[in-house]
């Protein structure tokens, strides 16, 4: 495991476009939209789920990806109109509900990364979306001391 | 995504704002999923009832705006004009006929009313259930559909080999006006042959033992499309609409083949086509009570407060087997009996007398919603009891109340009684 501070750039396709930054939240657990999250809170309460009880609100949701009933995209859209929205989504797998789900969510999301999300980013740790690049930079244990993370970090070193 | 010249047109706006707005959502979809193009529909099934909640979150500014956010996802409001497919509307918030059962207010039942009349004169057929299959949208096989609900889904695709995702009230919205779909996954052939081979080594009889066999599937296989070797009795609609809304919600299945039951699949060997299992699973005795504990998860107290039962909808078989259960006896005083059903097959009940005996007993025969999708349960309801794995799912997470699955002659006594007292048999 690396250090607390260092950085891990990965790379993988952006869906919607955008950058965003924020604390992780991360969970090896699908997700339910309809009948699994609260959107006004943005809360998950699939009973059995990881997560059960906590909020994604304005952080970066990282997860395996969307299952369950096909309210997925209405539930993630009904967060974003209150306010409750995840900052952006870092998933594994595509499939209809996920991929209207981040259309409707209008935030960054970012798939097909070059190492698996859910064994390099913890829950706590600092990371930075660029999805109109396809870009995730990960700071270990949560928000760096000297402000945002260097901007060539996250337009992968292009000058 | 490559476009037609006729999609081009529409995206470019000739077709007016709406069908622009939805040409728009179905071009972002589209590209987030990879598909190379969009494929012709004209069979949808989308949600666009809205409520007080969603006029609220609008800004009051009028069921055009309300469509244009939450059915189309712009936030422009644009004027709909009329659903160039056949277009149908799934299980929504109300039923018109119990509505104040249901604690709902006078403005949220106009709210939902008016809303249901703005879809009508926008051609959506109000079908108002989550079964469609059983009310006279029954597609053919190969045949393009864009719908909604997980339920319906996994039906119409393994049982009656019709072609859909799980589309999304957005998408199908989108759909509605455009008559076009992303042509990706479930509507391609090579991704519908199996990718799970299931041992059922345990007889699978009862519509318990289905719903068991779904929920035990669905967590496994998540996204796959599982193949059941070893099935020995022929199911039938009631038995298959839980297998499927079960394994839609442990996991996500859209697809699975029962070799020589269901339509895409004579033999194993067919069902799995040019791929190869990525796993075998067995079924078994330990992995039925694993399940049947799960689904009991939840559960503690025995005095049962509301008995739920038809979801997936009840069929009118599953209406006369409950009044049979429940003819000549009265609902117990603390408990309550709802039944849930499409609004044709209420209408047919009626007809045959079984609406008056559910009456006699004291239940009540509801239709166009359920608990889940309405949120709603009888004042001061603690503990439920369904013989729907799908509901056992769902409701507790979503109503906070403790809930118990068996077989539906156990939930009928339980509300009979007003105790639990199921078990595995």
């Amino acid at each position: 495991m690396t250090a607390t501070g260092s950085t891990i750039t990965l790379h993988g396709r952006g869906l919607v476009g955008g950058v965003a930054e924020g604390e992780a939240l991360v969970t090896r657990d699908s997700i339910s939209g309809w009948g699994g999250i609260e959107p006004t809170g943005g809360r998950i309460i699939e009973s059995r789920h990881e997560l059960a009880g906590q909020s994604f609100r304005d952080r970066i949701l990282v997860f395996p990806g969307a299952k369950g009933s096909s309210g997925w995209s209405g539930m993630f859209h009904m967060s974003r109109l209150a306010g409750s929205a995840p900052k952006a989504m870092i998933f594994n797998y595509m499939n209809t509900k996920i991929a209207l789900g981040v259309v409707v969510t209008r935030v960054p999301a970012v798939t097909d990364l070059d190492q698996d999300p859910l064994d390099v980013i913890e829950t706590g740790d600092w990371v930075c979306v660029d999805a109109d690049n396809g870009l995730v930079v990960v700071t270990r244990g949560g928000r760096p001391q000297t402000g945002a993370v260097p901007r060539q970090r996250l337009d992968g070193g292009k000058p | 995504m490559r476009l037609t010249d006729d999609e081009r047109r529409m995206r470019d706006g000739e077709q007016g704002e709406a069908v622009q707005a939805a040409m728009d959502l179905l071009i972002r979809y589209g590209e987030v999923l990879g598909a190379e193009r969009l494929v012709e529909t004209d069979n949808v099934c989308g949600a666009n009832i809205f409520g007080p909640r969603q006029m609220q979150l609008c800004g009051h500014a009028g069921p055009d705006a309300v469509f244009s956010e939450f059915s189309l996802d712009s936030p422009k409001p644009v004027e709909i004009t009329p659903m160039r497919a056949q277009s149908y509307q799934l299980i929504g918030p109300m039923d018109t006929q119990h509505w104040q059962v249901q604690g709902l207010s006078q403005e949220a039942h106009d709210a939902i009313e008016e809303s249901e009349s703005y879809s009508a004169r926008h051609g959506i057929h109000l079908m108002n259930t989550c079964t469609p299959y059983q009310v006279g949208n029954v597609p053919v096989k190969g045949e393009h559909c864009a719908w909604m609900e997980s339920s319906a889904v996994v039906y119409v695709n393994s049982v009656l080999g019709a072609r859909t995702n799980v589309e999304g009230r957005e998408s199908a919205a989108a759909a509605m006006l455009t008559g076009r779909i992303p042509y990706w996954g479930y509507h391609l052939a090579e991704n519908r042959f199996g990718s799970h081979l299931v041992e059922v080594a345990e007889p699978v009889r009862s519509s318990l033992d289905w719903g068991l066999l779904g929920y035990y599937v669905g967590e496994l296989v998540q996204e796959g499309v599982p193949v059941l070797d070893g099935i020995t009795e022929v199911p039938n609609l009631v038995k298959l609409k839980h297998f499927g809304a079960a394994a839609a919600s442990s996991g996500g299945v859209e697809m699975y083949h029962i070799p020589g039951t269901t339509v895409e699949a004579r033999s194993v060997e067919e069902a799995f086509g040019p791929r190869r299992p990525v796993q075998t699973l067995r079924y078994g005795e330990r992995e039925r009570r694993q399940t049947y504990e799960q689904l009991n998860h939840t559960a503690r107290d025995t005095d049962v407060d509301l008995v739920m039962i038809g979801c997936p909808h009840a069929t009118l078989s599953q209406i006369r087997d409950v009044c049979r259960l429940v003819q000549g006896r009265k609902v117990h005083a603390d408990s309550a009996l709802w039944v849930f059903t499409p609004r044709a097959i209420r209408q047919v009940a009626e007809q045959n007398g079984y609406a008056q005996i559910l009456r006699d007993a004291g239940a009540l025969l509801m239709s166009d919603t359920c608990p889940a999708i309405g949120q709603f349960l009888p004042k001061g309801t603690r503990v439920i009891a369904t013989d729907s794995a799908k509901q056992v799912h769902y409701l507790p997470a979503i109503m906070k109340v403790q809930g118990w699955f068996g077989s539906t002659t156990e939930c009928v006594e339980s509300a009979l009684t007003g105790r639990w007292q199921g078990e595995l048999r």
